[in-house]
């Protein structure tokens, strides 16, 4: 019982600083005069956001599309480079210095590339989401995969287990709370990337909508653009949270045990 | 399902029978099933290379229950990860039923020291694991999954006390349970062979005798070849049948000898003057091997 309790405590804690930031925004808005130009209230941003569902809506659809698209596309190229270098030493030591040289190479950067070879649109938004999601997943699987212990391959290999068998059977199952941790990471790093590209060089999502919003210094949908990214971003992280919390429930689960 | 369990269990009918009399089982008229032939090995290379083991010969029947001793990093495990093919020899043999090892395919159960069961898995679909990998099992085990081969991990988790937890999973039990796991996860398959290192090593010692007594009647049920690597001189004479001694690095066996005291043995009777006796002798061996009386190694004077 004290675990719920505790659980309904933290919960309860985390939503009052949410709606106190936002209270406290407000007044900070209204008590210092600052114009809805520079930073428009909470309740101005939500009456936009009302107000402009129709036009937001087909562009928040396609920024979820490409996200998603290219996030789908960053896990399964991150999971088989992860696997890859995870499996094998040499592998792991010869990638590794490259990896985290690409990996630190910041992915929005890469965008007016991506432009210049598919042209504006959705190619190099969907391209830019996957790329900057493929090295978080790549680094996690990897790892979760070549620390694998020694005497588990022992018994798999006495066991005249082969090099599947065991992929499948010990390093896969065993890399999946890395994996997700990287899942989590990389969805809202997609997002980054979405935005960043369609920003940049696209007539649709949020990203655009937000640029067209700014230069005719309609600021509340601007605003209200971020609120869709952070709803979206929140959403997904849940998802993912839950997905983990059911596949790898095993790995976080240790303080139960009767010992 | 027991069907299958019971089995292998005929065909070394006539040891079991020496076992009751106190007889030892040294006696074989048939090949050794694992011979070592002058094998030693080397890690690393030039300088820094480190001999792990000596040039060393040893000679296992089939039935037999050996239990390997010696001082800490003396080889015993090197010598296990040889026979389950995880290591290669830098010189010497290691020969399986009269052949080169790796020519007859032989099924190997493999337990360590602390449980390798995987946290994701049941209790149940741990012991089941070997059944996914090792053939004839292994095409059969999408068919018999949750039939004859859940039934026989069942059967197996009750023999050795953990009826009724197979849903669990490992992180829920007991180091104790989880060893028990353990060893039924390395006999399921029913393994011509069986390596233990150091599986009790971790246990407290009331759990590690409750274990003792488990592994003793696993063993006389089945009468699979055991090779125990172990550093506790009592678990040794309770459970070998032959007790090989090691020297410090590098490796070389220094006494094999036989144990003859009657099955199923008890817990009382390694209080006994004869087991003791066997235990001291054992313990000076060692303190030998170590080089020295075993006081002064850590300080100096």
């Amino acid at each position: 019982m004290d675990g719920i309790m505790d659980l309904v405590r933290r919960k309860s804690a985390s939503i009052a600083l949410i709606i106190g930031v936002f209270v406290f925004w407000e007044l900070a808005c209204l008590v210092g005069g600052i114009s809805d130009i520079v930073l428009p209230r909470p309740t101005q941003i939500i009456a936009s956001l009302i107000e402009y569902w129709p036009a937001i809506q087909p562009h928040a659809a396609q920024t979820l599309f490409t996200t998603l698209v290219g996030f789908a596309i960053g896990v399964v190229i991150g999971i088989l480079f992860g696997v890859g270098i995870g499996s094998s030493r040499l592998a792991y030591d010869t990638a590794y210095p490259l990896l985290v040289g690409i990996s630190s190479i910041p992915k929005v950067a890469v965008v007016p590339i991506f432009v210049l070879w598919f042209g504006a649109g959705t190619v190099p938004a969907i391209l830019t989401a996957a790329i900057i999601s493929i090295f978080p997943i790549v680094v996690n699987v990897a790892t979760g995969i070549a620390t694998v212990e020694p005497e588990l391959e022992d018994v798999m290999k006495t066991l005249k287990a082969s090099k599947w068998d065991i992929l499948w059977n010990v390093s896969l199952p065993r890399s999946m709370p890395y994996f997700f941790a990287s899942l989590k990471v990389a969805v809202t790093l997609a997002f980054v990337g979405s935005v960043v590209a369609e920003t940049v060089a696209s007539n649709r999502g949020i990203g655009n909508m937000m640029m067209v919003a700014s230069s005719t210094f309609n600021v509340p949908l601007v605003f209200a653009g971020l609120f869709i990214l952070a709803g979206l971003g929140v959403g997904l992280y849940a998802l993912f949270s839950i997905a983990e919390s059911r596949v790898t429930g095993w790995a976080h689960r240790k303080d139960l045990a009767v010992t | 399902m027991s069907l299958a369990l019971a089995a292998v269990a005929p065909v070394h009918d006539d040891d079991a029978a020496a076992h009751k009399s106190g007889m030892s089982p040294l006696v074989s008229h048939t090949r050794p099933f694992i011979e070592f032939e002058k094998v030693s090995v080397r890690f690393g290379k030039g300088d820094r290379q480190v001999q792990a083991l000596a040039e060393t010969s040893l000679s296992i029947h089939e039935g037999d229950f050996v239990a390997l001793v010696g001082p800490s990093g003396c080889g015993k495990s090197t010598l296990l990860k040889l026979v389950g093919d995880l290591l290669k020899p830098s010189t010497g043999h290691v020969f399986v039923g009269g052949r080169e090892l790796g020519a007859t395919p032989i099924r190997i159960g493999m337990a360590y020291q602390n449980s390798t069961l995987l946290p994701w898995l049941t209790i149940r679909d741990n012991v089941m694991l070997p059944l996914k990998i090792v053939p004839p099992f292994r095409s059969q085990f999408r068919a018999k999954r949750r039939g004859e081969f859940r039934d026989r991990a069942e059967a197996l988790l009750a023999q050795v006390g953990l009826a009724g937890f197979g849903d669990k999973f490992p992180w829920q039990l007991s180091g104790g349970m989880m060893q028990r796991a353990n060893l039924c996860r390395a006999l399921v398959h029913e393994p011509d062979l069986l390596l233990l290192d150091e599986p009790f090593g971790a246990l407290d010692q009331f759990t590690r005798e409750e274990l003792w007594q488990i592994m003793q009647e696993l063993w006389m049920a089945k009468k699979t070849t055991v090779l125990l690597v172990t550093h506790d001189l009592r678990e040794a004479a309770f459970l070998g049948n032959r007790i090989c001694v090691m020297s410090a690095r590098p490796g070389r066996i220094l006494d094999d000898s036989p144990v003859s005291f009657a099955r199923p043995r008890t817990i009382d009777m390694t209080y006994e003057p004869d087991f003791v006796a066997l235990n001291q002798q054992l313990r000076r061996l060692i303190v030998e091997a170590r080089g020295g009386t075993g006081i002064v190694q850590a300080g100096g004077h």
